[in-house]
């Protein structure tokens, strides 16, 4: 195991939980990346947009000043000029995982953030069984695609 | 500075910190993600260190933040009160799964990688929000 890996996930994982209990404390939000986002773009609720947009602008130039001044620091290290992994599919792929994505989260009403970490640390019982249901199907999808079909996505 | 222009700094501080965090952890790369899905492979076990931390910090966070009665900059917290388990929750759950186990990106990373932005990810974004539309539409 890469431990060194797994110590930067820590630490990451402690600032997004940060991050959700800074939105707690401030704003009394949960920090649901589809809620926050969904809700700008779909229904943009009257006097509630400023923050999810300045939220946006947040999440995107956290990665960039992390790159420009991180000097190598964390799991993204080492891939010049790239602030994210390559995707791993083409276009077409990319676009029926998008849908997925976001008919599921819409649907679902949260992702990995609202359900799978402000929900959980709510003790949810509705989040718990949807980071379960997500999790589970995520990890068959992935044996299927590797596995099965063997296309190696 | 009123209320309305203080959430929006704390907004920005809040997308900020999120970013980081994801940046840190190694969550903006799929193949990082999809190694972590692929239990039958090569498994890594990062994504269960991010999930812990964060976890663990937001529920040690949110008992001490709810001994107040109100936030900080606004007149209440807004939380979820649905109790019930439905098809919609668990069906919608398992849709995304499918297309987080298909690419890699769950929401946030998807948006945080903006920064790098390539036509595979702006295919992800430009659906992602056609799917919000769509989940919007079909759930009232």
């Amino acid at each position: 195991m890469d431990w060194s890996a797994s110590l930067q996930g820590l630490v990451g994982g402690i600032f997004i939980g940060l991050s959700a209990v800074w939105l707690m404390a401030t704003m009394g939000r949960i920090a649901g990346i589809s809620g926050i986002v969904g809700n700008l773009v779909t229904r943009r609720p009257p006097g509630d947009s400023a923050w999810r947009a300045t939220f946006v602008l947040g999440l995107i130039s956290g990665p960039l000043l992390l790159m420009a001044f991180g000097g190598g620091l964390g799991n993204v290290e080492g891939r010049p000029g790239a602030v994210v992994g390559e995707p791993l599919g083409g276009v077409s792929l990319m676009l029926v995982a998008g849908l997925l994505v976001g008919l599921g989260t819409g649907l679902g009403s949260g992702c990995t953030s609202g359900h799978g970490v402000c929900g959980l640390a709510r003790l949810s019982k509705r989040s718990m069984a949807a980071t379960g249901v997500f999790l589970v199907s995520a990890i068959v999808t992935v044996f299927v695609v590797r596995h099965i079909w063997e296309i190696g996505v | 500075m009123n209320a309305a222009a203080m959430r929006t700094v704390m907004g920005y501080i809040a997308g900020l910190l999120f970013g980081l965090g994801l940046a840190l952890a190694g969550m903006t790369d799929p193949a990082r993600v999809v190694g972590f899905l692929d239990i039958a492979g090569a498994w890594d076990p990062t994504l269960m260190f991010v999930l812990g931390g964060a976890v663990v910090t937001t529920f040690i966070g949110y008992r001490l933040v709810f001994r107040r009665t109100r936030p900080l900059f606004d007149e209440a917290f807004q939380l979820p009160t649905r109790r019930d388990l439905d098809a919609k929750l668990l069906g919608g759950a398992a849709l995304f799964g499918i297309g987080w186990g298909l690419s890699g990106y769950c929401p946030g990373p998807a948006i945080a990688s903006v920064g790098g932005m390539t036509p595979p990810l702006a295919a992800m974004l430009i659906a992602m929000v056609a799917g919000w539309f769509v989940a919007r539409r079909y759930a009232g």
